[in-house]
């Protein structure tokens, strides 16, 4: 079989189903061997998008994402959104073209060590030097991709590699990395040492991230959290795990959370830590919090286990899912009553609020995503940016149920958001799930060729584009460090006429200007079965809280 | 700062070393020194790593080797209680006064002479830190020329394996 045949047959044995991709010179075998196959290629309109939808997707769906791009510019194009799943945690296969085996080493044209480059990014990365190895590095990537603390792996295919007949192979031989091994299930002696803490905890929090959404592990903590009265707390990227309208919800920890979220955990005195790092952007907890708190610490990754924090006093190296599953199993019975009711008047005393006191032109984008949230079905997936429409998207926009949230936590990439929506519309598996994405002006302009693939593909995506015709939060930072006269390289006020560029991709454009059209507006948008550019026009001072 | 001695065995895969190494300079983890040889086991290496730095920076050295997908094992080798060694050539200034004095001494060391020139000796010497840095210390006061260093490598005693 020709080598490149047989990669998109390994791709299929995997259930890979879409590639985003761009071809190039060193990807033209792969390119030719796809115009007989069942997968689904994306062209994206610039390689930096590719490994976003790819990820988009693989949220979406729980699966492995795949995007693929040439060699030299090509694979380099793809290195921040490889950076970006890294820091998340997404499973990504990116594939790479590569020049001739002969050339490698040569500085021949298109020539980029990417494997190289990728190297702190990628949970392992593969230089295919034989093609009978295609069938076991495939395999391999897929199941490192996916499996223990999910994360991007990538593959690069020389040329001639792709070209090659391959006479003998075999699809069905297992993996075996004898140096990879991850640990599922939970010890039991550590678990049972965490009941004991808990069983003594006066005001426990759970604290949940990511890897609750990772290993699909929403019900478990759900019936944890109810189960053993215990409040939750989640991290940006944990946003979705919990119900957000569930009465022990209590928001979001960190630089993107709520106030009234930080003065729970600091009240708090045991701090259950599921499938979260304690990252510095979700929380530092100061030393004397940390003194004074008990901390459980499951995680699937042993190296995040006393990274951040140092003091953990129960660490539990497993998957979430399997974890919170073995805790269930024993009874714990919390008093937490009085607990609840002193979060009650924290709740009350730092209320939610959507209002802003200072005069503004424009609308309140609290109040956008207030209403969008009220007016967007429960089967929506909401993708937001990085800036200041993230802090609000995460904020007011109402995570529950069927809903789902996706953003870049770790990295804080721009031009996230619309890629991501592509890959994710691409994912749905219920056709009437609504795909919305949130973004700014700035962010904006960083994937507006990647219009294209949604006029094209006539996909139905809400593009909520908060327009402050400044980098907002950046300029907000300067701001706050070097006051009003340190604004500099942050102005986006040149007059782009977006509603021109929503015509031009084949976009229907609306414009919400006033907070009393912002009902009427969205509710058209929601309505409309075409993808919709919603310009929300915003104060360049209205800040994020 | 403490010195800890890493023996790891991994998959003698292309970029394992680079992906060690750049892992060390990513985080800001110190090399001492580092030794790649060959096992038993032809698709498999060994590599000795010492490294400097507190109890948890060690601890968080240990948890990002085992992550490296490449990477089989990684075990701490105390140089006290375990086999741990080093090589050791240094080249020590000698004149016809003093060179039968400088060897006196390398004998106590057990350092063997590996050449003998008109202004210079060659020593070999293998031990483990302190024995080096001891006869580097006697050998200062002739003047040491230059010398290298393999780095420490080493294996547990008795019947336990990696
Ligand atoms: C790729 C990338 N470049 C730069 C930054 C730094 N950065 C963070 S937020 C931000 C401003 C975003 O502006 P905009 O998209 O208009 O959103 P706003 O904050 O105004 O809502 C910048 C430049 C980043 N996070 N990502």
């Amino acid at each position: 079989m020709l080598a490149s045949k047989l990669i998109l047959k390994c791709l299929e044995l995997e259930g890979v189903d879409t590639i985003f991709g761009y071809p190039g010179g060193a990807l033209l075998p792969l390119y030719n061997a796809l115009i007989d196959s069942d997968i689904t290629h994306v062209l994206v309109r610039n390689e930096q998008a590719a490994p976003h939808c790819a990820s988009g997707y693989a949220r979406e769906k729980g699966t492995v994402g795949v995007c693929m791009a040439t060699s030299g510019p090509g694979a380099t194009n793809l290195i921040t959104g490889i950076a970006t799943a890294y820091m998340d945690s997404i499973p990504i296969v990116a594939i790479t073209g590569q020049v001739n085996r002969a050339l490698i080493g040569t500085d021949a044209f298109q020539e980029a060590d990417i494997t190289g480059a990728t190297q702190p990014f990628t949970k392992r990365s593969y230089l295919v030097t034989n093609a009978d190895d295609l069938p076991r590095i495939f395999k391999e990537a897929f199941h490192i991709a996916r499996t223990g603390r999910p994360g991007p792996v990538l593959i690069d295919i020389p040329k001639d590699v792709q070209e090659e007949n391959i006479k003998i192979y075999d699809f069905d031989k297992p993996v075996n990395i004898v140096g990879y091994k991850p640990h599922y299930e939970g010890h039991t002696g550590q678990i049972k040492k965490a009941i004991r803490v808990i069983k003594s905890a006066k005001r426990p929090v759970i604290y949940a991230g990511g890897g609750i959404v990772l290993s699909k592990a929403e019900e478990e903590l759900i019936t944890f959290a109810e189960k053993n009265k215990i409040p939750v707390i989640t991290t940006l990227m944990g946003v979705g795990c919990f119900p957000q309208t569930h009465p022990m919800y209590c928001g979001v920890i960190g630089s993107h959370g709520y106030q009234y979220t930080s003065e729970i955990m600091e009240k708090a005195d045991l701090c259950f830590c599921v499938g979260a790092r304690m990252s510095d952007r979700g929380t530092t907890p100061s030393k004397e919090l940390i003194d004074d708190m008990i901390l459980v610490h499951i995680d699937i990754d042993p190296a995040e286990i006393g990274k951040n924090v140092y003091q953990t006093n129960i660490p539990i190296v497993g998957d979430a899912k399997i974890v919170l599953g073995q805790l269930l199993e024993k009874d714990i019975g919390l008093q937490t009553e009085q607990w609840h009711e002193e979060i009650r008047e924290i709740k009350e005393r730092i209320p939610v609020d959507y209002s802003e006191n200072i005069p503004y032109v424009g609308v309140n984008p609290k109040l956008v995503f207030k209403t969008l949230s009220d007016l967007t079905r429960e089967e929506t997936t909401l993708v937001a940016d990085v800036g200041l429409n993230q802090f609000w998207a995460s904020l007011y926009f109402k995570i529950y149920g069927g809903r789902k949230f996706f953003t870049s936590g770790g990295l804080g990439t721009m031009g996230y958001s619309v890629p991501a929506a592509i890959g994710a519309y691409l994912a749905k598996e219920n056709a009437d799930r609504q795909i919305v994405a949130v973004c700014g002006d700035g962010s904006f302009q960083m994937f507006i060729g990647e219009l294209a693939v949604i006029g094209e593909q006539k996909m139905n995506i809400k593009i909520i584009m908060i327009r402050n015709r400044k980098l907002g939060m950046v300029r907000q930072l300067q701001k706050n460090v070097y006051g009003k006269n340190g604004y500099f390289g942050t102005d986006l006020s040149f007059d782009i006429h977006f509603d021109k560029i929503a015509e031009a991709y084949d976009l229907e454009y609306y414009c919400i200007d006033s907070d009393d059209a912002i009902e009427e507006q969205l509710t058209k948008v929601l309505q409309s079965d075409q993808s919709c550019l919603v310009e929300c026009v915003v104060d360049e001072d209205f800040l994020y809280i | 700062m403490k010195k800890h001695v890493l023996s790891l065995l991994v998959e003698n895969n292309s970029g394992v070393l680079s992906r060690i190494a750049g892992l060390f300079a990513r985080r800001g983890y110190n090399i001492d020194s580092l030794t790649v040889g060959i096992t038993e086991n032809t698709k498999v290496s060994r590599i000795t790593i010492v490294t400097s730095g507190d109890e948890k920076t060690l601890e968080q050295i240990k948890k990002q080797l085992n992550k490296i997908i490449d990477v089989i094992k990684v075990l701490e080798i105390d140089p006290d209680k375990e086999v741990c060694r080093e090589l050791v050539f240094i080249k020590v200034k000698a004149t016809d006064g003093n060179r039968s004095d400088i060897i006196s001494i390398s004998k106590l060391f057990r350092a063997n002479v590996v050449d003998v020139g008109r202004e210079s000796l060659v020593f070999e010497i293998t031990g483990i830190y302190s024995k080096v840095e001891a006869f580097f210390r006697m050998m200062e006061p002739y003047g040491i020329l230059e010398f290298v260093r393999s780095g420490a490598t080493g294996l547990q005693r008795g019947k336990n394996l990696l």
